[in-house]
């Protein structure tokens, strides 16, 4: 199949790369810009593990081809750099095997960028696109909470 | 100074929050090749012909492979070809492997091979594969190659049976007032690691294979590879970097056998093997089955005389780690209770089911389904509290386990105390059914459990320590990180004792089979206690060298001399003594001459006193020590809808010593949500040819966010003498009576006994109703 030269914009840098017309984001993102924080974890949208944010929202990069992607602004874990939410992971143990963090620390990311002062609904139905497999909730729940309520439940466990 | 029992934060955290933890099949070479898999759509069925001429004409393709010339494997019996060539016996099961330049390639050369099938009558169940006229998954079952002590019975489905028999059985049902007989089933099931699986292999021009691979067991994968193809352990590497989640299912052995095979055939090149979800879900080994049979008898004021249990485990297609897993079931047959009389059959069957891999609690909760709910319901026939006949039959130091092991006041954790704690904090007394309205009711349910491990009786885990010139330490270990915060754990012990900052000791996550020490794999909640001994030894084999050193140049006895803030001192006067840094790479005297040299410390552990089982008996010892504890869930019923809400779930273990506090909670809260998963929503459907309708996360969906109850947990600390701190396991423990707790809170909601999981509206819905399938 014959490849295509395109421009992206990840994490404020621009890049060219030679790609398939089918590749995904998720593909292009760890195959050719060497970004693995990204995760495959199903290719189907079910699991969030590939979470990235394109624009102001949160996307599935499994989901989305990478020529999609073009004129847009991605931002992927690699862009996060001491950010609110990966501290607070860290502070409530909110992960164990890590591998499906990235999807989440991204997607509150981007629910704290546009719903600051999200109510529990809300928190809900946004972290319902991703999975995690190690921990039962509790600890990403109290480190999401953390984030949006600017620490006020930080104290109550 | 952080020790002990505080919750440090795990070692590799900002790794993991940065996206830079690397997992197997983030790192990739140039001008390595992918593999794809064919697998089969058939559970069992003949094959007539593989036709790969035109997947051999892509451009890019380099190998087509078919598993002709392969030799069969397996951990226990030989009965599984890596590649299937004459029949396949599960859906998912691997035809053919298509090395090429890329992966699209690959797959799309994997689409063109057309293999003709002839499906044969499938077996679905252990029951079924049971029946005199069930079809024979394996037609020559006795004339595979098989570990000693294992016994497949000819022309049949049963590879192995375990028997035990402790006290007298005639005379326990004499004995016996009160009986029940109640019998419990569930599907196989998967593990769903967030990181579906993957490994890739070469091999160097000198014979050597170095495998990378997502597995809980390399150093497993280094012993495999020499038992099945014979290449000398030395020359096997195996590399495990972090893993995305285990839970067992990483513990066998598949992978990093195909991804070889592609690697010989295409001159030893580097190839990878990577697992779609679909892939990793029934071409992977899954989460057995079991159809069970527990009878019961007891006094009328409630006492335990009698147990009689059939256990028929799901073995699937192949028997790998299956006849393991039932074995473990027969070990702790029963819950931890004081019965003078066991008997215990326990089958690992064959069917047309993807083969089973360990799962989290390694038999136990699977066991407890069964057992926990026969208790409930003796209970019922008794008019007994259900807590209060668990108090009552509670076993305790003195009495002995259905492997015949008479237990002490290390060797077992304190039943009654995780039941009187966990009472109070379920507000048991409140009553077990409260009625909200006339259409919801809210339930609680109780389970106890127990575990003890059974895995090798020659185990071993060894740890290196080696010293920085700033004095700083970094610790090797064989334990695998899957997320269970070991390596920390073990990094907190290792301060400890060498009385530095945690932050001192540098781990490497890594395991690599070359330069790590060897821990026999990561599971059976036994990190913390093996390479915990492990690496203390190291410690002290440092401190000695410490001091030995320091000992010539202060001039003083080694037994005057301590440690302490990264110093080695006199006793007596603590200002006279040598920084770490000023020997840990030998000293420097002031005229240039030098003595000693880099401290390396070592240590290694290998279980003591266990035995093999008794073939007719039982009789044996299979692990150090039993832990315990006691769980509850209350759920609010909708009667109208048959659906419910998981409302307070509270776990009461007796680990021992808490060990991180945060991590041992993240451990038991995350055991928990997996148990409630496994026993209220988690199962394979299988059609009626014995395919998996739902091999991907939509439709096989595990508990998101928003999904769990409220997590009560509290830990008991009754000391395992021989364990670091007298820490027990703490890895499984939450996960193993969430089942039957579940089971036992929806049936007094529903008012019906449910026997079968997952406990999902449907199920309960027909129970209640009496509508079959």
């Amino acid at each position: 199949m014959t490849k295509v030269a395109v421009t992206l914009n990840v994490n404020g840098e621009e890049s060219e790369v030679l790609i398939r017309p089918a590749d995904t984001l998720l593909d292009v993102l760890r195959e050719n810009l060497g970004l693995t924080g990204s995760k495959p974890g199903c290719l189907n949208g079910d699991c969030g593990a590939c979470t990235v944010i394109v624009g102001k929202k949160p996307m599935k990069s499994c989901l989305m081809l990478a020529i999609e992607a073009v004129d847009q602004n991605v931002t992927t874990i690699e862009g996060l750099t001491d950010a609110t939410v990966q501290r607070a992971f860290v502070e409530h143990f909110a992960f164990q095997c890590g591998y499906c963090t990235p999807g989440f620390i991204m997607n509150v990311h981007s629910l704290k960028e546009n719903h600051p002062e999200a109510d529990g609904e809300t928190i809900k139905s946004w972290m319902d696109s991703n999975i995690c497999r190690c921990t039962g909730y509790e600890e990403i729940e109290a480190a999401v909470k953390s984030v949006l309520y600017g620490g006020q439940e930080h104290h109550k466990r | 100074m952080e020790n002990i029992g505080d919750s440090v934060i795990r070692k590799e955290a900002l790794e993991k929050v940065t996206g830079k933890a690397k997992y197997t099949h983030d790192e990739r070479t140039k001008g390595m090749f992918y593999a794809k898999k064919v697998i089969s759509p058939y559970a069992h069925a003949k094959m007539t012909a593989k036709d790969t001429s035109e997947a051999r004409k892509v451009k890019g393709v380099r190998a087509v492979i078919t598993g002709e010339n392969l030799p069969l494997i397996g951990e226990e019996v030989r009965d599984r070809p890596p590649i299937a060539t004459d029949k396949v016996r599960y859906h998912g099961e691997v035809v053919a492997l298509v090395v090429a330049d890329t992966p699209e390639v690959a797959k799309r050369a994997a689409n063109l091979i057309h293999v003709s099938y002839q499906p044969l009558p499938t077996v679905q169940s252990p029951s079924h594969a049971i029946e005199a006229n069930a079809p024979l998954v394996h037609e020559n079952v006795a004339e595979y190659e098989k570990d000693e002590g294992i016994e497949p019975i000819p022309k049949s489905n049963i590879s192995n049976h375990t028997k035990i028999r402790k006290g007298d059985i005639e005379k326990g049902w004499r004995e016996s007032e009160v009986t029940v007989d109640e019998s419990f089933s569930f599907s196989p099931s998967d593990h769903t690691a967030m990181e579906t699986r993957s490994a890739k292999a070469e091999i160097k021009a000198n014979g050597s294979v170095v495998i990378d691979t997502s597995s809980q067991a390399p150093f497993m994968v280094k012993k495999l590879m020499n038992d099945y193809f014979g290449i000398e352990v030395g020359k096997v590497i195996v590399n495990t970097p972090l893993v995305g989640g285990g839970y067992g299912g990483k513990a066998s052995v598949q992978q990093e056998i195909l991804a070889y095979i592609a690697s010989k055939a295409v001159g030893g090149r580097q190839v990878e093997v990577f697992y779609s979800r679909e892939e990793d879900m029934i071409t992977a080994p899954c989460h057995i089955g079991l159809d069970a049979k527990v009878k019961l008898g007891a006094t009328k004021e409630g006492t335990l005389k009698v147990a009689e249990i059939v256990y028929l485990f799901d073995g699937g297609a192949y028997s790998d780690k299956a006849i393991h897993l039932s074995r473990a079931g027969a070990v702790d047959c029963t819950g931890p209770y004081k019965i003078d009389h066991v008997k215990c059959d326990s089958y690992s069957v064959y069917t047309n089911h993807p083969y089973p891999a360990p799962y989290r609690g390694f038999s136990h909760s699977e066991v407890l389904f069964a057992f926990e709910r026969t208790m409930d319901i003796l209970a019922k026939k008794l008019h007994i509290d259900p807590l209060q006949l668990r108090e009552k039959n509670a076993i305790l130091p003195g009495h002995t386990t259905p492997t015949q092991v008479r237990l002490n006041r290390s060797t077992i954790g304190h039943v009654p105390k995780c039941i009187e704690k966990v009472k109070k904090l379920i507000n048991w007394d409140e009553g077990e059914l409260v009625e909200v309205n006339d259409r919801i009711v809210r339930a609680k349910g109780v389970s106890c459990l127990w575990k003890t491990s059974t895995i090798p009786t020659d185990s071993t885990s060894g740890a290196i320590l080696t010293f920085n010139e700033d004095g700083t330490v970094n610790l090797m270990s064989g334990v695998v990180e899957i997320g269970t915060a070991t390596k920390t754990v073990l990094a907190q012990m290792v301060a400890d004792r060498l009385r530095i900052d945690v932050r001192d000791v540098h781990v490497r996550m890594k395991v690599d089979t070359q330069t790590t020490p060897e821990h026999w794999k990561t599971v059976a909640s036994r990190g913390t206690f093996m390479a915990g001994r492990a690496a203390l030894a190291a410690a002290d084999d440092a401190l000695t060298q410490l001091k030995k050193i320091a000992s010539t140049i202060l001039r003083a006895r080694v037994d005057d001399l301590d440690v302490g803030n990264g110093r080695v001192f006199l006793r007596e006067e603590p200002s006279v003594g040598l920084e770490f840094k000023d020997i840990a790479y030998g000293y420097t005297y002031p005229n240039g001459n030098a003595i000693g040299g880099q401290i390396i410390g070592r240590g290694n552990y290998i279980l003591r006193h266990l035995t093999e089982l008794d073939p007719e008996t039982g009789k044996g010892n299979p692990g150090p020590e039993w832990s315990v504890g006691a769980q509850a869930i209350e759920v609010e019923f909708d009667r109208r809808d048959y659906t419910y809400k998981m409302l307070r779930a509270a776990s009461v273990i007796d680990v021992g010593k808490v060990l991180n506090e945060k991590s041992a909670r993240g451990q038991v809260t995350g055991a928990m949500s997996m148990g409630l998963a496994f026993g209220g929503r988690e199962t394979f459907v299988f059609d009626e040819q014995a395919r998996v309708l739902n091999p991907r996360l939509r439709t096989y969906r595990p508990i998101h966010y928003g999904e769990h109850p409220e997590y009560i947990v509290e830990f008991v600390e009754t000391p395992h003498i021989d364990a670091p701190y007298g820490a027990r396991g703490a890895g499984e423990q939450g996960l193993l009576g969430m089942p039957a707790a579940l089971g036992n809170a929806l049936s007094t909601a529903v008012g019906v006994p449910l026997r079968q999981l997952p406990l999902t509206p449907e199920l309960i819905w027909r129970t209640k109703e009496g509508i079959g399938e």
